[in-house]
């Protein structure tokens, strides 16, 4: 499994999902999405790279840029789906695991 | 790879069940849930009461960090036996949600490892289908939150 094509590894990132909300009323260039962010800017176009792989960003053509706009279907798609549900509940118990692997380190100590 | 967590949801249904393997010891799952101290750092809330016991209650509160308070929770404690089972009632203050019924089963696998079952029952399928939904929505406002946190110190 190509896990760079998985929508919902995609939107587990919370800077891939600020830059969702970037160009959900306007498309942007790589320029103008990077320009909102501290992080460096190759970082930016990995995060573009996937979003538009797995397809919840469309490219187009405008002269001599590219610009990003929102794929709304794709989103409608996983606003419908359970997987944001789990991943929450994934989280939640991967860190009570972990609180709870430092207790017992702590104790036995 | 094989998801530790997983969540069962039939189609118009007002009930889900979500399964978890923990590479804990039984007693140390358990005990996650009873004590406050321990429940604040995973669940990333304050624990303003919980008493472990049949007929006892509970309330968890989040405040931002000029102390508004963003998240309130509370509900009572049905049935109690260590180890084993929490049933218990869930809220949210302030949320259209309404109160939810929840069955949590803790199970030993191994010496080193358990199990928790946690069945959910909500008062209606629309109201359980609105809950499924609710962290997209949250990771989006979570993410507008911090962009606008990140754009507040460009200014």
């Amino acid at each position: 499994m190509n896990l760079r094509r998985d929508v919902f590894q995609a939107i587990a990132d919370p800077t891939r999902r600020a830059i969702l909300l970037l160009v959900t009323t306007q498309s942007m260039t790589a320029g103008a999405i990077a320009s909102n962010f501290d992080t460096a800017r190759p970082t930016i176009s990995k995060h573009l790279q996937i979003l538009t792989e797995c397809e919840l960003l469309q490219q187009e053509q405008k002269g001599r840029e590219i610009h990003y706009h929102l794929n709304l279907e794709k989103m409608k798609e996983i606003a419908n789906f359970i997987e944001p549900f789990r991943q929450m509940w994934d989280d939640r118990f991967n860190k009570l695991e972990n609180v709870m692997k430092a207790y017992q380190q702590k104790n036995d100590a | 790879m094989e998801r530790k967590t997983k969540i069962h949801a039939e189609d118009n249904r007002h009930d889900l069940t979500i399964t978890r393997e923990f590479d804990l010891p039984l007693e140390l799952l358990f005990k996650a849930y009873t004590e406050p101290r321990i429940v604040e750092q995973w669940m990333d809330n304050n624990v303003l009461l919980l008493e472990n016991k049949r007929h006892g209650g509970y309330e968890f509160q989040k405040s931002d960090a000029n102390g508004n308070v963003v998240f309130e929770a509370n509900g009572c404690i049905h049935e109690f036996i260590p180890n084993r089972k929490i049933v218990r009632t869930f809220e949210m203050t302030n949320a259209p949600f309404d109160v939810q019924l929840e069955f949590l089963e803790f199970e030993k696998r191994t010496e080193a490892t358990s199990r928790l079952t946690m069945h959910v029952v909500y008062k209606s399928v629309a109201l359980r289908d609105a809950m499924l939904k609710l962290p997209f929505a949250y990771g989006i406002n979570m993410a507008h939150d911090r962009l606008e946190e990140i754009v507040g110190k460009l200014k």
